[in-house]
């Protein structure tokens, strides 16, 4: 019987079995940011422990970084306040930085795969749930608390419980204007926002396999809205290929070597799977979420559900409606939007960009619409403005911004304000995510973001797609 | 380090109805801009407890704020409670505000995990007995739960369901080893023999 990737890599990195029967597990990486960090430096400083691996921990500025005024101090001192205790951290336990200037700056699960510190088979760790990103190269990555945090700074281990493995295979060609997002986004809706709980996801099947590592860390980046902890993909070629040449990737002739290591740890074709979804991409359409979680969505043609419909929970039905202000089977097109906002860990990368670029090229956002772009790191910023990238953006009237969370939750400056409705190409559409409690967010891919800025509503992308390329792309 | 060892939890309950509650609502971002878990209690569900406390008659009395649950201990929800952000400040605000138990029909394993690594139980029970606890709660606010991890039992008022707990969070809890770092570090020759066979780490 073969092993999944969770399994073979699980056993490696298993140290022993603790009295309380967890499994103690050594963390090849750990990555470390502003938010949820300082009481764990801090408990370590009480104890007098130091980190213990240093060279396998790594730490940025993204969650509260303001992304247009950057000169320090910040005016807002509880920020200013957090950079200077990670910063101060990071000197006092020799750790790696990519500070607020550095151009390595970046939203942590932008900047790991960039700097090839992400890679195949190995166990990631990250006080954000968002840490799932990494499973696009076939790590194990999850998101831990503060508390855990302190575990991996001071011992490199997290004492931890086995998963189950869910096996999801899309195949089939997705159709133009469908992209990754609608993909996940899917997912999601058919199996639940708490259907994963207990689960690692491995994404499987033709589609997966075509896709770039942009659109395979947009999937696994929100495995954990579906409730699974762990989302990956087996590494192939097309991983090998992005890691090679980073800063952090094996050097020289060791490539050769660690590429067949990596390549030994995917999945056996005969491993056993606890289940299996099988999921048809020409099926699918563009997904805009009309409710309060990411599995409360529907297809861009579609409907706010009505009391009744299959599958819903009706107190959680009328409570979602209630919040947006739905009463329910109004067309989700249609939808007047106030901000636009292209970010955030799910989809901030450069290929994220270009494709919003192509939407907005020679249009012009609704004049009742704010949008704004954030490159999801400073490396994605720069290429995109060495393509010409933000005067498309500049010129449309979208905001071209500098690297970090924003809009994504509100931590920093960039908030939604009072009801105003954000079509979103983040992550969550909690209520009050997006930093009013009372802002509305639909989520979807960064295509239909932009489509939705020009037009002041949500529309869809197709009719833009298939305008511009004839049905291409 | 000695922990506590967490073996049964008796008071008063707050029932907390629906599902996907998630630590965004629990505990709002803006809270997060702190370098310390100090004062969180003050802000658990802010957003959507305004008005409420001040007894603003258009507005829903929100659980937190219902004077019949004043110095609950033990917290009942429904399924998949806190999911979302990995935040332990979801968590750390429960717990600073008092409370000593969650019971629910389930958890996300995230929250599950940092609840326990800070002492605070989230226990599971079928969904129509936590109707049932629920119910019960709302009925008989002075109601007195009575909870024991070892035996796996909840009690109240002729209420008694068995309850759900991982053996390791169990374990942990009654024995009094749920702050880990100190069992991670005993014995750290393993850790590093571990660490010596990983290509990545040793080098191709």
């Amino acid at each position: 019987m073969g092993k999944t990737l969770l399994q073979k890599v699980w056993d490696l990195h298993t140290v022993r079995t603790l009295p309380t029967g967890q499994t103690q597990l050594f963390i090849g990486l750990h990555l470390v940011h502003e938010v949820t960090s300082p009481q764990a430096f801090d408990v370590l400083r009480a104890r007098g422990w130091k980190v213990a691996r240093p060279d396998r921990t790594f730490a940025t500025v993204d969650h509260i970084v303001p992304t247009r005024e950057r000169t320090r101090p910040f005016v807002d001192i509880l920020a200013e306040g957090m950079i200077a205790s990670l910063e101060r951290n990071c000197r006092d336990f020799g750790v790696r930085l990519a500070g607020l200037d550095d151009d390595r700056q970046g939203i942590v699960h932008v900047i790991g795969p960039e700097l090839g510190l992400t890679q195949p088979a190995m166990t990631i760790a990250c006080g954000d749930s968002h840490t799932s990103t990494h499973g696009a190269f076939g790590a194990v990555a999850f998101g831990i608390g503060t508390s855990q945090v302190r575990d991996v700074l001071a011992s490199q281990c997290l004492a931890m419980e086995p998963m189950k493995v869910r096996r999801i295979r899309v195949s089939g060609a997705l159709p133009p204007g469908v992209y990754a997002k609608d993909v996940i986004l899917t997912i999601i809706n058919r199996l639940g926002v708490g259907g994963g709980v207990g689960y690692a996801y491995e994404y499987a099947g033709d589609t997966l396999e075509r896709m770039s590592m942009d659109e395979r860390m947009t999937i696994c980046n929100m495995s954990i809205e579906g409730g699974a902890r762990v989302g990956y993909i087996n590494p192939d070629d097309t991983t090998f290929a992005y890691i090679r040449g980073r800063p952090f990737a094996p050097p020289g002739d060791s490539f050769e070597a660690a590429r067949r290591w990596w390549r030994s740890m995917a999945s056996d074709p005969d491993a056993r799977y606890d289940d299996d979804v099988v999921i048809r991409a020409e099926e699918l359409t563009p997904v805009v979420t009309w409710g309060v979680n990411p599995g409360q969505s529907v297809s861009v043609t579609g409907r706010v559900p009505v009391d009744g419909d299959s599958g819903m929970d009706r107190q959680a039905l009328a409570d979602a409606r209630g919040y947006m202000g739905f009463t329910g089977g109004e067309t989700i097109a249609g939808m007047r939007v106030d901000v636009a906002f292209i970010g955030s860990c799910t989809n901030s990368r450069l290929s994220d960009l270009r494709e919003a670029a192509r939407i907005v090229r020679g249009r012009h956002v609704a004049p009742h619409v704010k949008a704004l772009v954030v490159p999801g790191s400073a490396s994605v910023k720069n290429a995109a403005e060495r393509e010409g990238l933000d005067d498309v953006f500049r010129a449309a009237g979208f905001e071209w911004r500098g690297a970090g969370c924003s809009m994504c939750l509100g931590m920093n400056p960039d908030k939604l304000e009072g009801r105003q409705v954000c079509a979103s190409s983040s992550n969550r559409n909690f209520k009050g995510r997006q930093g009013s409690p009372t802002g509305r967010t639909l989520l979807m891919s960064p295509a239909m973001v932009a489509a939705a800025a020009i037009a002041g509503e949500v529309t869809d992308v197709r009719d833009f797609v298939q305008e511009k390329v004839g049905g291409g792309g | 380090m000695e922990a506590q060892r967490i073996t049964r939890i008796e008071g008063s309950a707050l029932p907390m109805r629906g599902n996907d509650i998630d630590t965004d609502r629990i505990m709002p971002a803006r809270y997060l801009r702190s370098v310390t878990f100090e004062g969180l209690e003050q802000h658990l569900f802010e957003d959507e407890r305004k008005g409420s406390a001040a007894g603003d008659k258009a507005v829903h009395t929100h659980p937190f704020d219902d004077p019949r649950y004043r110095g609950a201990t033990i917290l009942i929800v429904n399924g998949n409670f806190g999911c979302g952000s990995s935040r332990e400040h979801a968590p750390q605000g429960l717990h600073r505000s008092g409370v000593r138990a969650v019971v629910g029909e389930s958890f996300s394993e995230i929250f599950f995990g940092n609840s326990l690594m800070i002492g605070l139980p989230c226990i599971t029970a079928p969904p129509e007995r936590i109707r049932e606890l629920m119910d019960l709660v709302e009925k008989q606010p002075n109601a007195r739960l009575r909870i024991d991890l070892q035996a796996g039992t909840c009690e109240s008022n002729g209420f008694a369901c068995s309850i759900a707990l991982p053996p390791h969070a169990r374990q942990a809890l009654v024995s009094g080893t749920w702050d880990t770092t100190g069992l991670l570090l005993e014995r750290y020759e393993e850790v590093d023999a571990v660490a010596a066979r990983l290509p990545y780490v040793g080098g191709f």
